[in-house]
């Protein structure tokens, strides 16, 4: 190719989010037991049955083994070197507003264009931030409080609304759940938490940025969402994290409650580090998210973009029990160099006329592994329960590979199920045409991989689409050539 | 007169090593139209995939200018923001991808290269609207996928609807004419027709004369087993209408 300058300068910018912010940490030392539980309880000022309910998480997990079905391969981690709870030293107490949150850390949110401040208020977006362990902002929280919406950092909802903690805490997503969710239950430190009252739509999208610093930190954030009956939500997290030669644990837990009537709209943009081209350091990803359609025709829809993390392990569900109720699952998923992705959904359909749809893109270059796992589950009440999974598959290059495990339990035999599934490369001809028409190369690869992307795309909010395509050029950088 | 456009000189092409071009020379000058024609496999499509830059092609012998420069020097892209665009004879369908939107990047590919400004939305918009109409074009394809799901008439529409929008200096058109009705053929042929000036050249490459009545060609070239063997006016190609190819043929090989 006679402009080799002009991609290799491309290829260059890899990773834009590397850099560590230099901020004094407060980090306790590594290793797991009880008294660091009690500990990190203890520095939240959290109600007794939340460390109970910890405690019990701590023992149950003790007697769990690290799971092995996925389709990964990664060196077994040691989960005594890692510290379980980092956060910013703060000057006293915890900032009240942004203007008494560290320059340092708000830079560093310039710097990911996490729209803080006053650019939140241009976007129209309000950001909860979560730096390594603790959350560090939460903006516009007196616009959404007068329309009656909560939305603040776990471990503030742990002290204003502890009734509404205990209720749900746990609900959809128990604390016997899995290895690595029933890791997060004990050691969670902080996340985002989201009250939408009865009847009410959320005035403006909710957003949480996650941020990892701190080096050899793991960050168990937690996320809770409940939608009263007849509410609107919807919500975006992005994550973000610095190049570091060691690998970094990321066990995030995310619980959905929908009641009746209500919606639930959940965005995912992540971009963890995904390690290097020789596939040296990068987040392992293992991450619990689960939502739960309590009431009648709710809905809970996830979309995520998946480009980051080194390894991920991600199978966002749906609990579909109020009758006609909808879950869908929208998702781009890349494995570029040596990353390795074994992701996809569940959707348990238990109420009448229940409906889920599944989209699911992956897309494998250079050596990575693109696993698309999903669960369809139609149990016996699910009368007219109907399923609609779509699984394409696209490949850059000859040394990647794409996967698909679709597993379907239909337990009711009026239950309709469908699946459908490819796997493609870009053709010759696609890129021969665009390049026919003055496209340079890698440009006629990002159109046409976002043209296999569109049908999730376009479920992204607006403002955010623009971002996830961005950001999946720049993760299939070099990927053609 | 003015220096050619497209210099093609001893041009000779293989692939998978089996020669198909054996020696084509052609010279098309500014404001001109030539059609090439001749039998299925004499490698008409080859030479317009060469002179695109298509991989797969190996050039033995021979060279090609474009407005005097190497042509097969350039990358497929870079031939294109210079000005030379190929019409498919099967255009590729890339799902997803928005047709206004490859448009809008072909045009702003190519008013980068000259050094122009990218093209205003509004702009852009009124612009391809009036062409499709031209073409005859529903404007719901616009926003559909690159010819995604379109018919056979329809992506030949939309091929000279792309080259309306982006102008260009030379047009290679590969069989822009097959698979169409006769008033679909009219459609083309006028596109063609309206792109027609003194700065631009268009090559047709084609089967039969019938796309010839409505764009009227200043030079007729045979293309057969990899060679030009005639070349001539507007009659050459009613001839060929009437008597087909086998006497051209025979009188090659008699003289070879």
């Amino acid at each position: 190719m006679s402009n080799n300058s002009e991609l290799s300068a491309l290829f260059d910018r890899g990773y834009e989010h590397g850099f560590v912010t230099d901020i004094e940490s407060d980090t306790i030392a590594a290793g797991l037991d009880e008294s660091v539980v009690r500990l990190i309880s203890a520095k939240k000022r959290e109600p007794q049955f939340l460390l109970d309910w910890r405690l019990r998480a701590l023992a149950h997990w003790r007697q769990m083994r690290e799971p092995h079905w996925a389709h990964l391969h990664y060196p077994p981690i040691d989960y005594n070197a890692i510290s379980y709870f980092s956060a910013p030293k703060a000057s006293g107490n915890a900032p009240k507003s942004l203007d008494e949150v560290d320059p340092k850390l708000l830079a560093t949110y310039a710097k990911l264009g996490v729209p803080l401040h006053e650019r939140a208020r241009l976007a129209g977006v309000a950001v909860d931030a979560v730096f390594d362990s603790v959350s560090v902002a939460t903006t516009f929280k007196a616009r959404l409080a007068e329309a009656g919406v909560i939305f603040c950092p776990f471990s503030e909802a742990v002290q204003t609304h502890p009734q509404l903690i205990e209720q749900y805490l746990g609900s959809v997503v128990p604390y016997t759940d899995n290895f690595y969710a029933t890791l997060n239950c004990a050691v969670f430190s902080d996340g985002s938490f989201v009250y939408v009252p009865r009847g009410v739509r959320c005035p403006m999208e909710l957003s949480t940025y996650f941020r990892i610093n701190a080096a050899n930190t793991g960050q168990f954030e937690r996320t809770l969402i409940i939608a009263d009956e007849g509410s609107h939500v919807s919500y975006l997290e992005g994550c973000t994290a610095p190049m570091r030669d060691e690998n970094q644990l990321h066990a995030a837990v995310v619980e959905l409650v929908a009641l009746a009537d209500a919606q639930i709209k959940y965005s995912t943009v992540q971009n963890w580090y995904p390690g290097d081209a020789t596939g040296r350091g990068g987040i392992f990803n293992f991450v619990t998210k689960r939502g739960e359609c309590r009431g009648r025709n709710s809905r809970i829809s996830w979309t995520q973009v998946e480009t980051g993390s080194a390894i991920t392990w991600k199978y966002p569900g749906c609990v579909l029990r109020g009758e006609n109720s909808v879950g869908e699952f929208y998702s781009v998923a890349t494995a570029n160099n040596y990353q390795q992705a074994d992701t996809g959904t569940k959707m348990i359909h238990l109420g009448a006329n229940t409906r889920s749809t599944i989209v699911s893109k992956g897309i494998s270059a250079g050596h990575g592994q693109n696993t698309y796992r999903g669960l369809v589950k139609v149990m016996p009440s699910a009368h007219g329960a109907r399923n609609f999974t779509r699984c394409d598959s696209l490949l850059l290059g000859s040394s990647c590979g794409a996967h698909t495990f679709p597993y379907i339990e239909s337990r009711n035999a009026q239950a309709t199920v469908e699946h459908e599934a490819s796997t493609s490369r870009i053709s010759e001809d696609q890129l021969f045409y665009c390049q026919q028409r003055g496209l340079g190369q890698e440009d006629a690869v990002n159109m046409i991989v976002s043209g296999f992307c569109r049908e999730v795309f376009k479920e992204l909010p607006m403002e955010f689409a623009v971002e996830a395509q961005n950001l999946l050029a720049v993760s299939l950088e070099g990927a053609v050539g | 007169m003015s220096a050619p456009l497209l210099q093609v000189d001893g041009l000779r092409v293989s692939v998978a090593g089996t020669p198909v071009l054996h020696g084509v020379s052609l010279t098309v000058r500014a404001g001109e139209v030539h059609a090439i024609m001749g039998p299925n496999g004499s490698g008409k499509s080859t030479l317009a995939h060469v002179l695109a830059g298509r991989s797969g092609y190996a050039v033995t012998a021979g060279s090609v200018r474009f407005d005097g420069v190497d042509l097969l020097a350039m990358a497929p892209e870079e031939r294109a923001r210079a000005g030379l665009f190929l019409g498919f004879q099967y255009p590729v369908e890339i799902p997803g991808v928005n047709n206004a939107y490859l448009l809008k990047a072909a045009l702003n590919a190519r008013r980068r290269a000259r050094g122009e400004s990218e093209i205003d939305a509004f702009d852009f918009l009124n612009m391809v609207r009036a062409k499709m109409r031209v073409m005859q074009i529903d404007e719901a394809l616009l926003t559909r996928g690159v010819n995604e799901g379109f018919s056979g008439g329809e992506k030949k529409r939309n091929e000279i609807l792309q080259m309306l929008v982006l102008e260009p200096r030379l047009a290679l058109l590969d069989e822009t004419d097959s698979g169409l009705d006769i008033d679909a053929l009219k459609v083309v042929g006028r596109g063609i027709n309206t792109l027609r000036s003194p700065e631009r050249a268009v090559v047709l490459v084609t089967h039969y004369q019938r796309l010839l009545d409505h764009v009227v060609p200043d030079q007729v070239h045979v293309l057969a087993r990899g060679r030009i063997i005639k070349s001539g006016d507007r009659e050459l190609a009613l001839e060929l209408e009437r008597r087909g190819y086998d006497w051209l043929l025979e009188a090659a090989a008699a003289v070879a």
